[in-house]
């Protein structure tokens, strides 16, 4: 979206630039507009839930590896008196922990009420992101539920384009062939990770095969050994006893 | 200079179109509601899958501001629905697990509001493209299918693979258990026999059967 900025100064400024320096200040003006508003822009109003004070809400990311996923929440308390939802408060955080495949906690770090995570992974599989609120100060809430809006993108999505193209001063077919670069890169990725998924699969189903078989069998040696140890002591029993 | 940055906080504003997927636990005897701010006129889609957890169904709901349900299905496994927001408003979308149990479901859904932004502001059929900027769309669109083919196909595959590991663990716990049961009933088996024996000693009569 930032990259409209660059796009619009640069199309509708036709007229000659009195001087370099000019063109300069011009140009250090537009990309501090680009970042500016891209940053704006992460935080536009997304899809939202409603989340309790001691509440967890965990959401699972399966992607393959070298992955990066960027995270956007901001947070809005319910004011009784006003009847409505603050845009923003002071000292009410979230707690943001990351846990990859292994069960390992890779990102666990708290935020203001309105925060933005990034991280990549490094193994494949599912990644779990959970989010609780850290209010200390219990009558903040009191009893009411803290609105939470989340935006998570994966893998091509989190490519900034306005970005790529000012860095790296693409044209415009320029960026798009990027853009199906990354595409088709983040299918690549996929289409591993499902070779890999398709292998554990296919590992688990024969360990069940191995196993059912060897039960069977086993339950079977047990069954007629059990059998043969009754009859043969209820038979020394009975001897003992003088009823055979 | 203002001129410009007005422009393009306009323009900023018209850029709220968004597709939010996320994948959460629902656990049993739950319900989990999301919300989101649409504006009229937009053509939305609303596509879920059940990833694990019991029969694979779930119950969802879709309400528009004034509380008129859009799409109601109960015991669902999968569902695209695409409707078109009829007035200004918060739109809620909820997803019940409240017939089950104890069966935590996992839910995957996919919320399109309007169509993905395009790459360029000019898009919006102001200036031609060129063949090969056209081609390129087209690349782009049919590679958003894939990806979201992938997705789906992700999604059965993880849902036959957990069932799979489910099978594997409880095959090998019931096998312990099992010949832990045979072992102990045949015990106990010959044990209460020994006992109807040993307390009568007094009877001379044979036990026959």
């Amino acid at each position: 979206m930032g990259y409209v900025a660059l796009e619009s100064l640069r199309m509708r400024s036709a007229r000659p630039t009195g001087s370099v320096q000019m063109a300069a200040v011009r140009m250090q003006f537009t990309l501090y507009l680009v970042f500016l508003l891209n940053i704006y822009n992460s935080f536009v109003s997304s899809l939202y839930f409603h989340i309790g004070e001691t509440e967890k809400k965990c959401f699972i990311e399966e992607i393959p590896d070298e992955t990066m996923i960027i995270g956007n929440y901001r947070t809005q308390l319910y004011d009784k008196q006003r009847e409505e939802y603050l845009p923003a408060t002071q000292g009410l955080g979230m707690f943001v922990e990351v846990k990859d495949p292994d069960e390992k906690v890779i990102l666990s770090r708290q935020y203001g009420s309105e925060g933005r995570f990034i991280f990549t992974s490094h193994t494949p599989g599912e990644h779990q992101i959970c989010l609780h609120s850290n209010s200390s100060k219990f009558a903040l809430f009191a009893g009411g539920m803290l609105r939470v809006h989340l935006d998570i993108q994966v893998g091509e999505h989190t490519n900034n384009y306005a970005e790529i193209a000012a860095k790296d001063k693409l044209t415009e077919l320029q960026l798009r062939v990027r853009q199906l670069m990354e595409q088709v890169d983040q299918i690549q990725k996929e289409q591993n990770y499902q070779r890999y998924r398709e292998e554990r699969f296919r590992q688990t189903s024969e360990s069940t095969n191995q196993r059912v078989l060897w039960w069977s069998i086993v339950q079977t040696l047990i069954l007629v050994a059990i059998g043969f140890w009754q009859m043969r002591h209820l038979k020394s029993f009975f001897e003992a006893k003088k009823l055979v | 200079m203002l001129f410009w940055f007005l422009l393009l906080c306009v323009q900023l504003m018209l850029g709220w179109i968004r597709a939010s997927e996320l994948t959460f636990e629902l656990p049993d005897n739950a319900k989990q509601c999301f919300y989101e701010d649409i504006s009229i006129g937009t053509k939305c889609t609303l596509e879920f899958q059940v990833v694990t957890g019991g029969h694979y169904d779930v119950d969802c709901r879709l309400e528009d501001p004034d509380g008129t349900v859009l799409y109601k299905e109960m015991k669902k496994q999968y569902d695209s629905f695409t409707f078109t927001a009829s007035r200004n408003g918060t739109f809620k979308f909820c997803f019940s697990n409240e017939f089950s149990t104890f069966t935590h479901k996992t839910v995957y859904f996919d919320f399109q509001v309007g169509d993905d932004p395009p790459l360029f502001p000019n898009e919006n059929g102001v200036t031609a493209l060129t063949q090969m900027e056209s081609a390129c769309v087209s690349i782009h669109e049919a590679l958003k299918s894939v990806i979201d083919y992938q997705t789906h196909f992700r999604l059965r595959e993880t849902q036959g693979r957990s069932r799979a590991e489910d099978l594997n663990t409880r095959v090998a716990f019931w096998s312990i258990g099992e010949a832990f049961i045979l072992l102990v009933v045949s015990i106990s088996q010959v044990l209460l026999l020994r006992s109807f024996f040993s307390d009568k000693k007094t009877t001379t009569t044979r036990v026959g059967s």
